[in-house]
């Protein structure tokens, strides 16, 4: 089985022996309230899924991504993974204490032990990761408006935080001994934020035919406006799984995190998550977690140019659409018509569909997943 | 490569890597060489794995078959 990134997957969960104790250890220390998204985070530290971080970046790491996309330790790495805070939030708080995260219910989640409070420039980090300083993009606006310390040190969970999805929810460990008892020795990961449509199938099926099994790996978390809810997402791909998939082939689980729409670093990001769920190869495809306009259609494929030593098999494709003369779902590569024949697989144009009530027709969309979004009411993030 | 640390080839090496990455996509002599350590260090982090314990993965499976994975 591939090894995961750094080596080792990281463990930072108390064990079960100890849960009482630390809890009780956990009431006594300074409590700090962080995010959903940064409670996500600790989370995913804390499973391994951001193998071979076991905490939150310390200055050095910090300054190492954001120069060379790498760890100190020359791991590549290139979204940093940070905790703001305020003045006011960590109040007395030094170098050296222990202190509680709480997340937005009051409840202690999990321990910290700062290592380093360090301040930051605002603008170099949103020019370093989004290669933009423009507010308008929501990872950098997202930037701007965080805290003014950033605090390191390794994290230790006490507690899973509420997931609605629990029931889809695997842990990199979990994911591997999946993949190993299914006698999967490639595995292809699929990410994605959207609703499958047909052109998403035929992608996922390609990769597929390379490899003994297919991990569908959903992001679930923040969401920009307009784009599908989680439990749109889920009942949509549970749906086409049912009907179109070889169950002894494919896993649907999803991931909790933010996405960034940090677009390039960010498909190196994804790729890495998924090398820690056992994952030998990875789909990147168009725009791989871009937004608007802010990155050429395919830099997300090119970046991995600069990380021959990533370990993971990036799987590059171009668009899919319906070409109309080859009666089929082909991509640029393949099809030797003209684009007036071409139907797109527009997820702008599906919602326009949706959102008048008229029927996606069946070259986008599966009808099965069309009945599943007809039958959730608002399907669309606010 | 910036920031490094300076290791030493025999001069006889250099040269052919030298030779052997006019055109390429190598800078340098430097990127060449960094770029076949971590090829050669990842291919023995592979190697060397010990993924989980039995007991670690029997208390997986049961969780993994009441959701329904196996």
């Amino acid at each position: 089985m591939i090894s995961p990134h750094g080596g080792k997957l990281v463990d930072r969960t108390v064990p079960f022996e100890k849960r009482d104790q630390t809890v009780h250890e956990a009431a006594k220390l300074t409590q700090v309230e962080i995010s959903q998204d940064l409670a996500r985070d600790v989370e995913n530290i804390a499973c391994g899924a951001f193998s071979p971080l076991n905490g939150f970046l310390c200055q050095t790491d910090y300054e190492s991504v954001l120069r060379i996309n790498r760890l100190r330790n020359d791991q590549v790495w290139t979204i940093p993974i940070l905790l703001d805070a305020s003045k006011e939030e960590l109040n007395g708080v030094k170098e050296g204490d222990r202190i509680t995260l709480v997340d937005n219910t009051r409840l202690p989640f999990a321990l910290l032990d700062i290592e380093q409070i360090y301040t930051y420039n605002r603008k170099e980090l949103a020019e370093q990761v989004y290669r933009t300083t423009d507010q308008a993009h929501p990872g950098v606006a997202k930037t701007f408006a965080m805290k003014d310390f950033l605090v390191g040190g390794k994290v230790t969970l006490i507690d899973s935080l509420f997931d609605e999805f629990r029931r889809y929810r695997l842990k990199p460990l979990e994911t591997r001994v999946l993949f190993n008892e299914k006698g999967w020795r490639t595995v292809v990961g699929f990410q994605t934020r959207n609703i499958p449509h047909i052109g998403h199938e035929y992608v996922q099926k390609t990769a597929l035919t390379f490899v003994d099994g297919l991990f569908i790996n959903p992001v679930i978390g923040k969401k920009k406006k307009g784009d599908f809810k989680d439990e749109v997402i889920l009942d949509a791909y549970s749906t086409l799984l049912d009907n179109y998939y070889l169950k002894d082939r494919t896993v649907l689980a999803i991931l909790r995190t933010a996405m960034r729409y940090a677009g390039p670093k960010e498909a190196i990001f994804h790729a890495i998550i998924r090398k820690n769920f056992g994952c030998t190869h990875f789909v990147v495809g168009r725009d791989h977690a871009g937004v608007g306009n802010y990155y050429p259609p395919y830099a997300a494929q090119q970046i991995f140019d600069e990380f021959p030593d990533l370990g993971i098999v990036p799987l590059f494709f171009t668009a899919f659409f319906y070409c109309q003369k080859c009666d089929s779902v082909v991509n640029e590569k393949i099809c030797p018509h003209e684009a007036q024949y071409r139907i797109d697989f527009s997820g702008t144009k599906l919602r326009g569909k949706l959102s008048t009530g008229e029927a996606p027709p069946r070259e986008l969309i599966r009808p099965e997943v069309a009945d599943v979004l007809k039958k959730h009411k608002d399907p669309f993030v606010e | 490569m910036t920031n490094g640390r300076a290791v030493e080839l025999p001069e006889s090496l250099f040269n052919r890597v030298e030779a052997r990455i006019k055109g390429s996509k190598f800078a340098s002599v430097s990127d060449y060489v960094a770029f076949v350590v971590r090829e050669k260090l990842i291919s023995e982090e592979e190697s060397s794995k010990a993924p989980f314990t039995e007991d670690e993965e029997k208390k997986i499976k049961d969780r993994l078959r009441a959701l329904g994975y196996l």
